[in-house]
């Protein structure tokens, strides 16, 4: 008798057939893709001061939505189809066929992964050529960069699995996961200079990943000098990468806790 | 060996007991049929065979395997059972074919893909988006996905729901070619016609208890029961209701010569038997 295709190999299939899906629901596809870009022209347009020496408001924009980015292909995305997916009952489908969760996650965050490098492609491009973006030329920011990408991805996208029991229905999804991801950006310095919000804004993003991958993606995206403006006075990488971690199992172990496969 | 053995099953939600003390025998090659109304325990039965539900009581063995079992042995178990649940939709971004043959990756020895779409008729619309199918089209897609892994257990759950008679006839010799092949079939249903072209056994739910296991000819006391004997006698529609349908023929064969005008013996469809039955059990 043949043996049952492995989890891995199975995960890749997936991955596959998600991104085949997704690119097939075309509008959503250019929205999503784009509208980083679009926030950046937008904040770029009315936001043109100089916020510390050679750092404009664009450079700083910048971080937060590629950052953003992160929250909103991996997180977000992934909490709103979910209770669908399950409304729809592909869901109990899948349960019911040999494919282990495992395979289904694996898919779920390659699509994220592709869906992110294109989003991030997008909007470095177009902030290069149109909004005098100045790129890391550090090769040890480039690494910061991807290790920020691949932690990033991988707890956001756990986290959004997690996070996909909360809506009671498919198409409530967007309504509940939605506040809670632009809340968490106003709180994380995305759209504004962290260090001007107050202090229990600060505090409460401090408990969250979006606030550390921002800030991570400043002490890629500025000056070294500017790491003197933060809070901590420090671009706090080390901390920060301790933190992703600690979301990205905190998220795993919720994950395998919490995971529905149908609405009973 | 038995693929489904159940002894004393129970399930309750709540305050509600929804299964209370189910046993059940399905041997091998066999399509075996759930017949009961809405609420009478019936999914929530077959949902606890196919995994998908725990139970609070009882023995249940499928495949010799015991369906609340996790972790590599469930994949396993799963390799060798099919399931056509009731009412799958999604979005529908995929092709028929592109579908079919992505599950068929599921399963250690996959039926081909493209036999498996020309037996459920959708030749057609293989390279077709699956939003653009009708209801019944995307019926037998769901069948399709649940016979890709070669199963030697098959569930179906209202599999013809949508179907204009057409398809239905056809999806009815299918079920007979996996009958052929050996594949045990539980099959839930609403319609009496089908669980008659197809059960070889049937079994009545209601209230959570099985009222009886019989075949479709013997339930309820069918092959025994009265039949009645009709004709035409004088322009008048005669009828008798009778335990020796034979012999009154025979009499009235004597009384006519020739052809008995508009003679019809009829025993009680399994639908008459059924809702007596359910009516019955309701009392």
């Amino acid at each position: 008798m043949n043996k049952i295709p492995g989890a891995i190999n199975l995960g890749l299939r997936r991955g596959a057939l998600e991104i085949k899906q997704f690119t097939r629901q075309r509008e959503s596809v250019v929205f999503t893709l784009l509208f980083p870009l679009i926030l950046l022209a937008i904040f770029g347009s009315v936001f043109k001061d100089t916020i510390a020496p050679g750092v404009t408001f664009s450079q700083y924009f910048v971080a937060g939505m590629v950052a953003s980015g992160l929250v909103n292909s991996g997180f977000q995305q992934i909490a709103i189809t979910i209770p669908m997916e399950r409304d729809y009952g592909s869901l109990k489908r899948l349960r019911g066929t040999p494919m282990p969760v495992a395979s289904y996650f694996i898919g779920k965050s390659l699509l994220v992964f592709v869906s992110m490098i294109i989003q991030v492609i997008l909007l470095l491009a177009g902030g290069y050529l149109f909004f005098g973006l100045n790129m890391p030329t550090d090769i040890s920011k480039w690494l910061t960069f991807t290790w920020l990408i691949i932690l990033g991805t991988a707890s956001s996208t756990v986290l959004g699995i997690a996070f996909s029991v909360v809506p009671k229905s498919g198409r409530g999804a967007s309504a509940v996961v939605s506040p809670v991801v632009i809340i968490l950006q106003f709180f994380s310095g995305v759209f504004f200079i962290f260090t001007q919000l107050p202090t229990w804004m600060q505090q409460v993003a401090a408990i969250f990943p979006l606030k550390w991958l921002t800030q991570g993606m400043r002490s890629v995206f500025l000056p070294d000098s500017f790491a003197a403006n933060e809070v901590a006075k420090s671009w706090e990488t080390g901390r920060t990468f301790l933190i992703l971690v600690l979301w990205l199992v905190v998220g795993f172990f919720l994950t395998l806790r919490t995971f529905k496969w149908s609405r009973e | 060996m038995n693929v489904i053995e159940v002894r004393g099953l129970r399930k309750s939600y709540a305050s509600f007991e929804a299964v209370c003390g189910i046993d059940l025998s399905i041997a091998q090659g066999e399509i075996f049929s759930l017949l009961g109304p809405n609420g009478a325990g019936k999914t929530t039965t077959v949902e606890i065979l196919e995994g998908f539900r725990t139970r609070n009581a009882g023995e249940v063995k499928v495949l010799g395997f015991d369906p609340a079992t996790q972790g590599r042995a469930s994949r396993e178990w799963r390799n060798r059972i099919g399931i056509v649940l009731q009412s799958t939709s999604d979005a529908g971004d995929l092709t028929v074919s592109e579908t079919i043959s992505h599950f068929a990756g599921y399963y250690s020895r996959p039926r081909n893909p493209e036999e498996v779409i020309s037996a459920v008729g959708l030749e057609d619309k293989a390279k077709d988006l699956i939003r653009n199918l009708s209801g019944g089209q995307r019926r037998r897609l769901d069948v399709a996905l649940g016979i890709i892994g070669s199963p030697e257990l098959l569930f179906l759950d209202e599999p013809t729901t949508g179907f204009d008679p057409e398809a239905r006839r056809a999806f009815w010799s299918l079920i007979d070619g996996l009958r052929n092949d050996g594949t045990t079939i539980v099959l839930t249903t609403h319609y009496l016609d089908e669980a008659e072209a197809l059960a070889d056994r049937l079994a009545v739910i209601n209230h959570g208890q099985i009222i009886e296991v019989s075949t479709p000819t013997q339930l309820g006391g069918r092959s025994t029961s009265k039949a009645l004997v009709q004709w035409r006698d004088n322009g008048e529609l005669k009828s008798e209701e009778t335990e020796n349908p034979t012999a009154l023929v025979s009499t009235l064969t004597s009384q006519f010569s020739g052809e008995i005008p508009e003679l019809s013996i009829t025993r009680p469809s399994l639908e008459d038997i059924y809702l007596k039955m359910i009516g019955h059990a309701n009392e």
